[in-house]
Formats: C-alpha cells, structure tokens, sequence
C-alpha cells in the first residue's frame, strides 16, 4: 500500500523546489508566482512507495481560478493521505490563510515552515511551538533550497498519515458564524463525507456554488440555510464570504502576533528595496528593461553566441566532423548515397541545428538568472498599464515572458488566467513571442544575411511584442472579447541572487529537451527529407541533382503559397512548411538544401543566400516563420488548451494570418520602396495595411451591455 | 469616499471597509486586505497603474481600478 503526500502551498513558497529534492526530479522553478499550474506526481527518492504530489502553487482555495479549483478537487475527492502544507516562514501571515483552510478538508495536515535559513538571517523569531499547539499540527522547519530538514517533513508525514486522524481544528471563527456554521453542519451531516463535512458546511455558507453541486440540498433545506446565512450577514453588515475571509485573517493576525517576532526595521532598507527603487524608477524602468532584453539577444545571439555558432558550424560541424566522417566514409568505400545521408541528410540538418545550440543555452542562461532573480515580475509590474490598455491584466504578460523559453508551457501558463476571455486572448497571443527554437531561425538569417547587425534578434523581440500589443487591442475590440480588465492583484516577490546550481539545471533541462528533439524530430524529419531530395519518383539515387527530386516537385507544388512574401522558391516553401514541424526545422532544411547544392568550396552562408537573393527576401522568410502559427505540439497545446475545436482553430488562423499578412507587407512594400516595383500585391499589402490600422484605431463598437462577471473558470 | 487609490505614495492608511462583490472582492480578501489591515503604499508604476503596497510584510502589485474598492480611513 502506497502513501500519498499532497504538497499544497501558496504560489512561490518553494513548494517546487522541494518537490524535486524530495523525488530527485527537476521540474522548473522560477522566482515569480504561478510558475506550477498543473499538478505533477513523483515518487520519493529511496521509497518508492511513497508518491508525492506536487499542486498548483495558490493563495486560497475558493473558486474563482483554475488552480485553485484544480486543487481542491484533488484533496477533497481524491483524498491523499497527508497534505504536506509548505509554508513561507518570511511571509507567514498569509501563508497560514491558505492553512486554515486545508485543516478544514479534513485530511492529515503536516507543516513545514520554509526558508527557514532567510527567517534566521533576518533575526526573525518564530514561536513553532505555540504555532503547532494553535492550529493542532505538527510542524517541521526546512530549507528546501538547501535540503535541510526536508526528510524530518517526510518522516513527519509518514507518521501522520499512519495515525490517520486529525486533531481537534483551531477555533477561527468568532460566536454567531461558528453558530451558523455548525448549524449547517448538523443539516448536512448525512449528504457528505464526514471527514470533509466542515469543508462543505464553510462552503454552504460561502454559498460556494461549485461546492454545492457537491452538496444536494432541498429547496427546503436550501431557504432555511439561507436564513441562517442571511442573519448572520445583517449583523456582521458584510456578505457571507467575505466575513469568512475576514475572520480567518483576524484569527491569524492574533496568532501571529503571539508567535512571531520580527526584527523591527523602520526605516531600514533592505537590499531588494534599494534594486526596486532603481529598476521600477518612474523614469528609467522603461529603459532599463529594453536595456537589459536588448542586451540578453545581443549576448545570446549577436556577439559571444555568434561567436560560439560560428565556430560550432563553421569549424566543429563544417571541417572537423563533415570532412571526418567523408573521410572515413570513402576509405571504408561507403556507397554514394550512404555518404550522402550522412553527410547532407544527418550532418547538414541535425548538425546545423545543433550548431546554434550554442546561442539558445546563452540565451536560456541569461533569461533564467532574469526569472531567478525576481525580475522578471517586476517586467509585469512595469507593464500593466500597456497591457491593461487593451484590457489584459499583467497577469497575460506572464505566458508572454515563458514565451521566450518554449511556447508550450507559455500557453500552459495562461491557465493562471481567471477570466475565459483573457485566457483566450493570452493564448492566442503568447506564441508570437520568439521562443528559443525560433531565436534559431533568427541567428540563421542575421548569420546569413545581417552579419554582425546588432538589432536583428532583439529587434525580433520587440516586434514580437509589438504584435502581441497590436493584436491585443485589435481583438479586444471583437464582439466576443469586449469586455472590462479582470482584477489584477499580484505579488512581489523578494529579489535574491539566482543559485548557481538552480540556473544551471534550469539552462540545462531546456537545452537538454532540445537537443533529444534534435535527436528524434528533426533527425527522422532530416532522413525524410533527405530521402526525398536525394531521390526521384522512380526512386533513383539522383546523387546531388535535386532539380529533379521528389522534394523539388512537392515544394513547387506548394511554391505559389509563397510566391507574394518572395521566397515563392520550391526550397522556401519546403523550408517554411518543414518548420511547423518544429521552427528549428527550418534551419536544419535549409542547411541540408545548402550542403546538397554548394559544391564544397562555398560556406553555408553563402549557399543560402543564393536560394534567397536579397536581404529583404531573407528578412521576409524570418518574419512569416517566427510569426506564423507555432510547432505542431504548440499548436495541440493550444488546441487542447482553448478548449474546443472552434477556437483552436480560431487561435491557428489568427496567427498563420499575422505572419503572412506582415511578411507579405514588408517584402511587398520594401520592393516598392528600394525597387519601385508596384504590382496587384502591393495593392494587397496597402489594402492589409489600412485593414490593420482600422482595427487597431477603431473605437470599440457599442455591444449594448455586457456582463461584468467574468465568464468563469471553468475548463 | 476615501480609496485605496487616494493614499498617496509613502503614507500607511488602514482598511475601512471592501466593496464590490464576487471574484475581485475575494481575490482581493484573500490577499490578505481586508478590514482593518494597514496599507502602506509603496511606489506607482513608471506608466501611472498599477501601485505596490505593503501588506501584512510583504509586497503586492494592485491596479488602481481595484484599489478603488477598498475604502481608506
């Protein structure tokens, strides 16, 4: 018989972080709040009988969020045999909310106070004792950044779980609630659990329409509670979930006050004011941040990541291991089309995509000391008054900056999100932030075409923040996502220094995940496009003639798609339409179609910007692929995410639109302007253009009166 | 009626009552504002919204829009 620990805990308490020391795994931690939002299960590292569950990181476990729903679903049906409830022993007051409301549930409850290490430092004192007495748990001190008292929490929890009951709940509630309370207990004694029956008697009275479901009432039942509820209301003068909430906060107000010391600091400015006071300056905030993400693509992909790149591709991959292995290959007599697989096929697509790794681990590197260290939700901080103008709260801006990593767990992250519409909206938008396997297509194109231009990647960037702007107010203004801005409340964490060993495994686990893709997706993906390259309909080995291979015929086929962006080449549409594969496709394409067409003499540079001709051509190409529609699996996400078919599809159309539409306006208008050639599409691309703009400006048609209440959370 | 919004930067001003209801009114409780709770505004953000405050030690970003429903002594 295994044993379940349920680790629940507000946002940002280190929850994650003790859920991978504790099951040895490496899930993602990031120093803002909601960076879980699914729930994961691990088994404790040397008993395999033990199964951790790591849950949403929340504030509360009402029922206005997905998390927060997701959560309670799981403790109060799926009853694990001890909630492992983390609690931040800097900011305890209202991490002990979320507390109070867990012992309700009725579960084993075991306390682990965290960062213990940064309670002491601060010469902060915490009575435990009196603490564990109060609320009638067992509470354990850890760290679990430094692994210190997290196997007294198991052993704690073990023991918990084998005694089976709970003690006695800490008396919260003042005279006239827990009279009301314990009335409706009595009412619905019969109609739950019993060890849930508190939880749902404090839900009868929140009148918690999700809980009630739960609950069947009659209509009887239902008027005479009410009355109960109602009176209650008329003396406290407040409504019934809000006394709740109220009262909780008082009891631990009480609490606390009893048993925790802080050290008094009046005035006294801690080092994590003294940055905010810069970074969030009412004047340099702005220019700090595009400051400082200028600087992170300028590092990651124009200097010392270009640098690397250069060398991995032109040296490593282009010398060392092609000419190796054609080498070794001829003296052991290898056929021609074997030499080419290898060489062409593996070497000329997976190599050239691990050549720009180089960049990505430089640029996961730096963005994840940013999340490490707090920065990142001061960005959303500085930016919710341009979010909130198009009626997104800052909590949008969240996915957004996961964006830049992968764009799946971005859209993974919208699930933060309380509001439909919001939701929606952040889901169709985060994607067109440069992810990391896009910053490849990126450093491909600048290498080829822009060398050395110092504005090419952060210039991406930007533009991919322009558009989620743009798209922003554009769809706000539709029928469907009008509407007022949800709430926005969020915390502030603390600034620490990023630990080295957490960036490290954070950089690692992103760069490991894409190089085992480079491993399977796009090897298999290279193979079948090398087979299709190499060979004619017939099947014969063409052996470097690829004007007459099956590839050359399918992208012409799909040529004319692309013919109004100026890359209407069959090698640009098979580039293009590989990349939704995975967007580091498009590389790997087009350094196989550059190994199969130089001779050896010319680099790969060179062979690409014979396949393309002009800058503005190459420049075309990079924006219809970073601004499309995002890999196959983000799209599933997305699909999966949005929740039906209809706006799946919705979400796909709008963003293959963007990139084409905005491609086929800077090629076509760029020939105007450096060329002077007018034709029907640059007629198309003015008509787009003004489209655009009418979108953006128009004032938001009156859609008579639209509900406040936010459409719900329900998935 | 005096508002969160109306608290100028670097002055500590206590919960009064919370109006509103439903979802922001909660979410808004739940982080720990609610009556009688001392606020202490910390900064406005380079655009103008949202504001930081203090509360119960630690550090919450809020719009104006929602500050407005917390009335201020």
């Amino acid at each position: 018989m295994g044993i379940k620990i349920a680790l629940a805990g507000n946002p940002n308490c280190g929850k994650t972080t003790l859920f991978n020391d504790l099951t040895g795994s490496t899930q993602y931690v990031g120093n803002w709040p909601g960076v879980t939002v699914e729930k994961k299960e691990g088994r404790l590292k040397g008993d395999k009988d033990v199964v951790i569950q790591d849950l949403p990181g929340i504030y509360s476990l009402s029922p206005y969020t997905l998390e927060e729903v997701v959560s309670r679903n799981y403790l109060v049906e799926e009853k694990p045999d001890v909630i492992l409830n983390i609690v931040d022993g800097t900011n305890i007051e209202r991490n002990l909310y979320l507390t109070t409301q867990l012992l309700e549930i009725g579960l084993p409850v075991v306390m682990a106070v965290n960062m213990m290490d940064l309670v002491k430092k601060n010469g902060d004192k915490i009575d435990m004792k009196k603490l564990a007495d109060a609320l009638g748990v067992r509470i354990v001190e850890i760290s679990a950044l430094k692994g210190q008292g997290t196997q007294d929490a198991v052993k704690a929890c073990l023991e918990a779980a084998k005694a089976g009951k709970t003690t006695e709940l800490p008396h919260v509630f003042t005279g006239s609630v827990e009279h009301a309370i314990a009335h409706i207990e009595e009412s619905i004694e019969d109609k739950v659990d019993p060890e849930n029956l508190r939880w749902y008697a404090i839900k009868v009275f929140e009148r918690d329409e999700k809980a009630l479901e739960h609950v069947e009432l009659s209509d009887e039942l239902k008027e005479h509670l009410e009355g109960h509820i109602a009176d209650c209301e008329k003396e406290m003068d407040d409504d019934s979930e809000s006394i709740i909430t109220n009262q909780r906060y008082n009891y631990i107000q009480d609490l606390v006050s009893g048993a925790v010391k802080k050290k008094a600091k009046k005035g006294d400015m801690s080092v994590s004011d003294k940055i905010d006071q810069v970074v969030t300056n009412r004047w340099l905030a702005l220019p700090i941040f595009a400051g400082i993400m200028f600087l992170v693509y300028y590092i990651s992909v124009t200097t010392l990541g270009g640098f690397l790149t250069d060398w991995t591709n032109d040296v490593l991959f282009g010398e060392w291991i092609t000419n190796g292995v054609t080498g070794w290959l001829e003296s052991v007599n290898a056929a021609p089309w074997l030499t080419s697989l290898v060489v062409d096929g593996i070497i000329g697509g997976v190599g050239t995509v691990l050549g720009f790794v180089p960049q990505m681990v430089l640029l996961f590197l730096l963005i994840s000391i940013l999340e490490d260290s707090g920065y990142m939700a001061r960005i959303a901080f500085i930016m919710d008054r341009v979010f909130r103008r198009f009626g997104l709260s800052g909590k949008s801006f969240i996915p957004m900056l996961v964006g830049v990593g992968c764009g799946v767990p971005a859209i993974m992250a919208a699930r933060t999100i309380e509001n439909e519409r919001d939701r929606r909206m952040t889901i169709i938008l985060s994607t067109f932030m440069p992810c990391g396997a896009k910053t490849e297509i990126i450093a491909m194109i600048a290498l080829c075409f822009f060398p050395g231009s110092k504005f090419v990647a952060p210039g991406m960037y930007f533009l991919g923040i322009a558009i989620v702007i743009l798209g922003g107010i554009a769809l706000k203004k539709a029928r469907y996502f009008a509407g007022d801005p949800a709430p926005f409340v969020m915390e502030l964490p603390a600034y620490h220094i990023p630990s080295v060993k957490g960036v490290l495994i954070h950089t690692w686990e992103r760069a490991k995940a894409f190089m085992i893709k480079a491993g399977t997706i796009i090897f298999i993906m290279c193979a079948v496009l090398w087979l299709l390259m190499n060979f004619n309909w017939g099947l014969q080995f063409l052996d470097g003639d690829l004007e007459r291979s099956m590839l050359r015929d399918i992208g012409t086929v799909l040529a004319w798609l692309f013919v109004p962006l100026g890359f209407g080449t069959w090698q640009g549409a098979v580039a293009s339409v590989s990349a939704e594969i995975a967007k580091e496709q498009a590389v790997a394409t087009l350094g196989m179609l550059a190994h199969a067409a130089s001779d050896a003499e010319a680099d790969m540079a060179t062979a690409i910007r014979g396949m393309f001709g002009t800058p503005l051509v190459g420049l075309s190409f990079l924006l219809f692929n970073i601004f499309d529609a995002p890999c196959l699996v983000a799209i599933a996400t997305a699909f999966r995410e949005q929740g039906s078919r209809k706006w799946g599809w919705i979400t796909f159309l709008f963003q293959m639109g963007v990139g084409y539409c905005l491609a086929l306006c800077v090629y076509q208008l760029g020939m105007l302007f450096t060329q002077g050639v007018f034709g029907f599409w640059t007629l198309v691309a003015i008509v787009i253009c003004l489209a655009v703009c009418y979108f953006v400006f128009r004032k938001t048609p009156d859609y008579g009166r639209l509900s406040d209440e936010p459409h719900g959370a329900d998935a | 009626m005096k508002t969160l919004r109306d608290v100028p930067v670097g002055e500590t001003s206590t919960v009064v009552k919370i109006h509103g209801v439903g979802a922001t009114k909660r979410r808004i409780m739940d982080m720990g504002l609610t009556k009688g709770t001392e606020i202490y505004v910390r900064k406005v953000a380079p655009l103008g919204d949202p504001v930081e405050i203090t509360v119960r030690g630690y550090e919450l970003s809020i719009r104006k829009a929602d500050a407005d429903i917390l009335e201020m002594t």
